[in-house]
């Protein structure tokens, strides 16, 4: 509760501040703070996640983007405030009351816990044989799954790559050139080194 | 990233010492993941965060020279060719794919080296993965 009562006041501060340098350590900030509350709720490999990807690894690239960019919000003139309080109520409050569905934490009678969850639970410890279940879920019972997600990060990667990764190469043969793999197209490298 | 981070002697000295054991911490938690929290995915992040870390106290330049770019782009591919590769062994050894059953008598061995081939293959993209973006978004302010 009183994580939950952090990641409040870290989500206004991170609303109203507009020195962006300070908001990406505050949503570091906010994703070990829902990495502990993960460790709370006995879900250890999903803490291990968010706080390596969520606090360490994004923190560092939003960095990056802000010693490419400014790192000051630029003021938009409030013309539409109204309108988007209304829309973000509305919205909002159609997710509360999606949630009022939802069974308590830690409900036994919870649908989840009657489908799949008893058998695994059961049964990996003669089918797979490994202590941590979670492993078992997702590297056998659900390989399938964890197979399109390694293959969502490598498009990530990729798509990256392709967006930005040619222009760095191209833009890097203008100086201290050390690049060694041979495949650049040196054409653009006129056009960019004007910026 | 900024040139001006190699005249930072603390954060030189405190970086290269620590570098080793968050490697090490990374295999730790790669190869620690069928008993306790922690697999692929989070050592690869970790693997790769060893290398940001070097990348963000000595510059770009320098972490290309430890791990240049077709290192890293094949590692990308390698990982995903990893996984896809165990499911293809194991419909070739007669099972479904990614029925890791098939690939030992013992069924429960064959399970234990079934994860481990796709979790280094999740750790090894992931980790390159981290990497690739990370040079890519730093490497663009020159």
């Amino acid at each position: 509760m009183v994580l939950l009562v952090f990641m409040l006041a870290v989500g206004v501060a991170i609303v109203r501040l507009r020195d962006l340098f300070a908001v990406v350590m505050l949503t570091g900030i906010f994703s070990l703070l829902g990495a502990a509350i993960y460790v709370l709720m006995d879900a250890v490999d999903v803490a291990f996640t968010e706080a390596a990807v969520g606090a360490g690894v994004s923190t560092v690239l939003m960095l990056g983007t802000l010693a490419l960019t400014t790192s000051t919000e630029k003021v938009t003139p409030e013309a539409n405030s109204l309108a988007a309080l209304v829309l973000v109520l509305i919205t909002g409050g159609i997710l509360v009351y999606g949630t009022l569905d939802m069974p308590d934490y830690g409900d036994k009678t919870a649908a989840i816990h009657h489908h799949v969850v008893p058998r695994y639970l059961e049964k990996s410890g003669e089918e797979i044989d490994l202590p941590n279940v979670v492993t078992s879920v997702l590297a056998s019972y659900r390989g399938y799954d964890t197979l399109g997600e390694t293959f969502v990060i490598f498009t990530a990667a990729a798509g990256v790559l392709a967006i930005i990764g040619r222009r760095r190469r191209s833009r890097r043969t203008r100086g201290d050139d050390d690049d060694d793999d041979g495949d650049d197209n040196e054409e653009t490298s006129t056009k960019e080194v004007s910026s | 990233m900024k040139p001006e981070m190699q005249h930072k002697v603390i954060l030189r000295v405190v970086s290269k010492f620590l570098i080793p054991f968050i490697l090490l911490f990374a295999l730790y938690v790669q190869w620690h993941g069928d008993f306790g929290p922690g697999g692929g995915f989070q050592a690869g992040v970790i693997f790769a965060a060893a290398f940001i870390l070097y990348g963000l106290i000595f510059g770009v330049e320098k972490l290309r020279r430890v791990i240049p770019a077709w290192v890293t782009r094949s590692c990308l591919s390698l990982g995903v060719l990893t996984y896809a590769g165990t499911g293809v062994a194991t419909l070739i050894m007669g099972g479904n794919y990614l029925d890791y059953n098939v690939i030992s008598h013992v069924t429960t061995h064959g399970q234990h080296l079934g994860i481990l081939l796709v979790e280094s293959g999740v750790g090894v993209t992931v980790a390159s993965a981290m990497i690739t973006i990370f040079v890519a978004f730093a490497g663009q302010d020159r």
